[in-house]
């Protein structure tokens, strides 16, 4: 919160103090220009202090489930008129350009096996693996997008990015590659078609922004579908997870036990189960901030929020 | 709107005093109050009339959060490793196998270990009481959370496999432990004498900043290199503990320990150098010529 004191002298020898909630825009008292000229000159009081701009919009889609990366609006931010900064931008801005549409095109490939998969067999039992290697393709090579906030040309936090990435790495790699039995699970499809829509959602809508010709119904898409995107994702994910524990115990895979010479201990088991835990504080957090920022871009809302 | 009557030489404390009266629940270490809403914070020191205002000025206000003081949270923060290390070494029940109950560990490492381990949080409850002069004088409450979550949770994820019955002494027997223990035992020297260097920096009650120098003490010359060398030692001190356990966990908390020093090793070097413009070249902030 912020709050204005305002000090001004009404003789040489006495400061009065006064104070005022501030809100987010710049206000001038009418009497501080009243003793503007009864005093002496004055310093920063007058001239209103720029009002603290409200945060770029964060689009991204947040959620263990439908983890996908936070971006900005795709559009890479000039700060200066240099040549060389022109350059680099215009070669970001078409890396990015290429980059969405490729990520497009292939989640829009693995949808269309996924369909045609279905169509064909009329089960789903074997359609991960008939799928598998587009998507271990596909979901790896976005951890370019860290790539992409570390060197600042998408304006994201890298470890939040970070984070949504690894957890997509995490459930593709160590839970549905690993562990062959439960790839015939009926949540694997759930949340494969879930990660499907999102993705091509999200990377369509930041290609078209990068373009800048964003067709409404794709920003309708990305900031409307997660409300039940998310939640059906999350399922997915725990349920693909809490069913793969029992073949985890069994096997012992990725777990070290005691003695050994490093004097340490990995029970993989555990750490799936805290894994799962870890999707309650998680989902809450990023589902709601979700909310805020579609509040704020569809509906135009000014969304105090605390500064902290 | 209340008006107050403040004197020209007022200082920034005693308005922010007078501003706990009317508010009373932001008390004067939970205010921020800066001539810019986007600039830094006035200290408590400064005075009215020397600071760039004319006679009408606009300051603004922040409410930092709870505030719990920086010796209350190093206490807390120091108190549960020592002991929950001391539980696990003791094999206190329902941690390790009930057979194991208050046994003993048949390797004498281990009771060394446990020496150093408490030893070294014992002199950090006592620097923290005696030693150190803290520049400001709380901190945010939610810090006290973090840091006992880190703290705690890394000393017992330690002591476990230190003092579990089937832990493996050091690979090179007695050799590791003895290099071990002369290098804990060199850098808690070392990082002690560093700690009493900085206080005598200072004079008591003071919040004054002066560039440290080597001093008589052979354990203060790495001054010239180093810009804060009780890092330096404290990560040589890990170091050595790591090499006396060999234990994975222990190596994982003196890198994670060494990440956070590096990071307040490079602030503390560039406040430094932004502060003092004679500030000697040859000084890195952490490790010599090095980072």
């Amino acid at each position: 919160m912020t709050c204005v004191f305002n000090i001004s002298c009404m003789s040489s020898t006495l400061y009065f103090l006064s104070v005022k909630p501030a809100k987010h825009k710049c206000w001038t008292q009418p009497e501080q220009q009243q003793q503007q000229q009864q005093g002496q000159g004055l310093s920063k009081a007058v001239s209103c202090p720029p009002p603290p701009t409200p945060p770029p919009p964060l689009l991204y889609h947040p959620a263990p489930g439908t983890m996908a990366s936070s971006e900005e609006d795709g559009a890479v931010e000039e700060k200066e008129n240099n040549n060389k900064r022109r350059t680099k931008s215009a070669i970001a801005t078409a890396w990015l350009t290429f980059y969405n549409i490729a990520m497009t095109a292939g989640w829009l490939v693995l949808a269309l096996a996924m369909m045609r998969f279905y169509i064909h067999k009329g089960t789903h039992k074997g359609l991960y693996r008939s799928i598998a290697r587009t998507l271990k393709f596909f979901q790896t090579f976005a951890l370019v997008e860290v790539g992409h906030c570390a060197l600042g040309i998408v304006r994201t936090s890298v470890i939040v990015t970070g984070v949504q990435v690894c957890s997509r790495i995490f459930m593709v790699w160590f839970i549905t590659n690993s562990i062959r039995q439960i790839q015939n699970e009926e949540s694997v499809i759930l949340f494969l078609v879930v990660w499907t829509v999102t993705e091509i959602t999200r990377y369509s809508y930041y290609t078209f922004n990068l373009l800048h010709h964003l067709p409404y119904f794709i920003k309708w898409a990305r900031y409307n579908l997660f409300i039940v995107l998310y939640p059906l994702g999350v399922a997915g994910e725990l349920l693909t997870i809490y069913a793969a524990l029992p073949f985890v115990r069994r096997s012992g895979m990725f777990s070290m036990r005691l003695p050994n010479k490093y004097n340490v201990s990995f029970d993989y088991y555990y750490c799936l189960i805290v894994v799962m835990l870890s999707y309650i504080p998680l989902f809450p957090q990023l589902f709601f901030h979700m909310l805020r920022q579609r509040r704020r871009v569809l509906h135009g809302e000014v969304i105090v929020e605390k500064d902290d | 709107m209340k008006h107050y009557e403040v004197e020209p030489n007022a200082t920034i404390g005693e308005i922010k005093s007078m501003f706990h009266k009317s508010h009373p629940q932001w008390y004067p270490t939970r205010q921020s109050i800066r001539l810019d809403a986007k600039g830094k914070s006035l200290k408590d020191e400064d005075v009215l009339q020397h600071l760039p205002v004319g006679t009408t000025a606009t300051f603004y206000f922040r409410d930092l959060g709870a505030q719990i003081s920086w010796v209350t949270v190093f206490l807390t923060e120091y108190m549960g490793p020592l002991v929950l290390y001391l539980m696990f070494y003791f094999r206190v029940p329902f941690i390790y196998a009930a057979k194991y109950d208050f046994t003993t560990s048949k390797h004498w490492v281990v009771h060394l270990a446990c020496m150093c381990h408490s030893f070294h949080f014992v002199k950090r409850l006592l620097e923290t009481l005696f030693v150190h002069r803290f520049s400001h004088g709380t901190m945010p409450l939610r810090n006290i959370f973090k840091n006992c979550t880190y703290y705690w949770g890394f000393a017992a994820w330690m002591a476990y496999y230190i003092n579990h019955p089937l832990y493996t002494p050091p690979i090179y027997g007695e050799q590791q432990i003895r290099l071990a223990l002369v290098l804990f035992l060199f850098c808690q020297i070392g990082n002690f004498s560093i700690h009493i260097a900085l206080r005598n920096l200072r004079p008591p009650g003071s919040k004054t900043r002066k560039i440290p120098y080597p001093t008589k003490n052979p354990f203060t010359w790495i001054f010239l290199l180093v810009s804060c060398p009780n890092y330096t030692y404290e990560l040589g001190a890990w170091l050595g503990f790591t090499l006396m356990t060999q234990c994975l966990p222990v190596a994982f908390f003196t890198l994670v320990g060494f990440i956070q020093m590096t990071v307040w090793a490079k602030g503390k070097h560039r406040s430094y150098l932004k502060e003092f413009r004679d500030y000697p070249p040859l000084r890195s902030p952490i490790l010599p010529f090095i980072l």
